[in-house]
């Protein structure tokens, strides 16, 4: 089917195909007939069976479609920006920051703030390391600039909190070393979701 | 009505004036807490039925929420609009609710008892009067005024509509519950509710001679209670919230409460004219009986508002007046034929 076919607006000169609707009744015992129908149709009895089908399914096939939000939450999609994570090296504990500060050279709303100093060994080593979440605009730049996947966006949305330090400082946003092992490897830009096979729908033309 | 309560015990010590007063205080209480306990059943069920959880934080399974309901209700602010007829906006739930307790004193709900130790001999019906079921219905078609004053005295464009709404749910479906109900009464020869009961001891129920009265008494009920599908008085989508526009806190939880003590009515008298009252059924008591088959019939209400989309007023008019009618009257004639044969 060539373009021109689709471009054409001229209504009434295309192939509509159209519905196969009842036409309202002209008669009375057309009238008649159709009230007969209307009432005798086990479409009242079909809804009523549907919404006990529901019932029964959400009460006993565990089929409860509520998440209880506070308690408990969906994965999120590892694409999605959120606050900060720092994560370490899974061998050895450290930190995969060098200190580089190509994040905060590229930061476009200029909320990361870093200082660095040389340590025992002359490497470059992170000393002060702070996120203004006031005004981080979650761009994912920073993330995407780091040579050594140092800084990732975690799975932290729930961005409300007493203090603007509870998740601004490098410490908090440092995977604790007790956890290393739970460490989470950033799967990067355009990964799917943990979650994605439960996710896929068929589409309304399916059927 | 108190001569007609001693007749019916003899041998037994009889339940004095202060004994009907007992009884009424108690089943208005019951009533009125089954009432109110039905706002959570009915958001439990519909929100199943939807797949979803409904009110679980407030004690287990959210059963103290209609404390934090109530707490609310009884807390909030009383507000009466500037341009509302003071007197009358404050009168009208009362009627609603008054009219729906009214009712109740005339349905029986449980069979004759004794009351153990004590020896008093309990009628099952707290006025056992010759007229019940023309009271009843009298009462409940009285309920309407409720709605229909409120809306008219609130000075709100809303409650006008509801109030007009009103006024065409009553002229419509009543005349099918009279026509309906006609049937079973010419069949029985009686309009006491305890003589329905006993004519369906030994045979079978009423609803399977009568099963077109029983449908359209149904139906009837639901524009009698303002259910979907007739819930055309307050439906939110089209007129906010009708006739109660206005009105909030406790005003409005008496609405409420007469509204779901006319279903409870309903679900009485539809068992006890239908569905064989509080007679014994195979190995079940009838107490059980009948508290199983008012159960049924309030679950069967909540059912239909899950499943069913509510009908416009025209439509409910149309229904009510050209089919629903002229099948009573046809019901009615056909009944009378078999009768006089």
């Amino acid at each position: 089917m060539s373009l021109e076919q689709f471009k054409d607006r001229n209504v009434g000169t295309q192939n509509y195909v159209k519905l196969d609707l009842d036409h309202s009744p002209t008669t009375g015992w057309c009238q008649f007939k159709q009230v007969v129908k209307r009432t005798f149709k086990p479409e009242l009895f079909v809804g009523l069976w549907v919404t006990f089908r529901e019932m029964i399914n959400a009460l006993f096939r565990g089929k409860m479609h509520t998440t209880q939000y506070p308690f408990e939450k969906l994965p999120i999609s590892p694409r999605y920006r959120a606050i900060h994570d720092m994560l370490r090296l899974m061998e050895s504990g450290n930190y995969r920051c060098i200190g580089c500060g190509l994040c905060e050279k590229i930061c476009i709303s200029d909320c990361i703030s870093m200082e660095t100093k040389y340590d025992e060994n002359q490497r470059k080593e992170v000393s002060e390391y702070t996120i203004n979440f006031g005004r981080c605009i979650f761009c994912g730049y920073c993330a995407e600039v780091c040579p050594e996947l140092a800084i990732v966006h975690g799975g932290r949305y729930e961005t409300a909190s007493e203090q603007r330090a509870s998740f601004s400082l490098f410490e908090d946003m440092l995977t604790p070393i007790d956890q290393l092992n739970l460490q989470q490897e950033y799967a990067g830009f355009g990964a799917i979701s943990p979650n994605a096979d439960e996710n896929i729908k068929s589409t309304p033309l399916a059927y | 009505m108190v001569s007609t309560l001693f007749l019916t015990a003899t041998a037994l010590p009889e339940v004095g004036p202060a004994g009907v007063i007992i009884k009424a205080v108690l089943i208005l209480a019951v009533i009125a807490a089954i009432a109110g306990f039905g706002t959570y059943i009915e958001r439990k069920i519909l929100a199943f039925m939807q797949r979803r959880l409904g009110p679980q934080h407030v004690g287990p399974f959210g059963l103290l929420q209609l404390a934090a309901d109530g707490i609310k209700l009884f807390t909030k602010e009383d507000i009466i609009p500037q341009h509302a007829n003071k007197f009358i906006f404050a009168i009208a739930p009362v009627i609603t609710a008054a009219t729906a307790f009214i009712a109740l004193a005339a349905v029986p709900v449980f069979p004759d008892f004794t009351i153990p130790f004590i020896d008093v001999f309990v009628p099952s019906i707290a006025a056992d009067i010759n007229v019940g079921i023309l009271f009843v219905l009298g009462m409940m078609a009285a309920g309407l005024y409720g709605p229909l004053l409120a809306g008219m005295a609130q000075g709100n464009k809303w409650g006008i509509i509801g109030s007009a709404r009103t006024a065409i749910q009553f002229l419509s479906y009543e005349v099918v519950t009279g026509l309906s109900i006609l049937a079973p009464i010419m069949m029985v020869g009686s309009l006491s509710f305890v003589n329905f009961n006993d004519y369906q001891t030994d045979g079978l129920w009423l609803v399977a001679y009568q099963p077109v009265a029983f449908v359209l008494f149904l139906i009837a009920g639901f524009a009698e209670t303002n259910r979907t599908p007739f819930d055309l008085l307050e439906h939110e989508a089209e007129v906010i919230s009708g006739y109660v526009t206005e009105y909030s806190g406790m005003r409005w939880g008496l609405f409420f409460i007469g509204e779901y003590a006319n279903m409870i009515t309903i679900g009485v008298i539809a068992s006890v004219v239908f569905l064989g009252g509080y007679n014994d059924f195979w190995i079940f008591p009838g107490w059980l009986m009948i508290i199983g088959k008012i159960a049924f019939s309030f679950f069967f209400m909540l059912w239909v508002r899950a499943a069913w989309p509510h009908v416009r007023p025209d439509q409910l008019m149309w229904l009510c007046w050209k089919v629903l009618m002229p099948l009573a009257v046809v019901n009615v004639v056909i009944t009378g034929l078999v009768i006089m044969l």
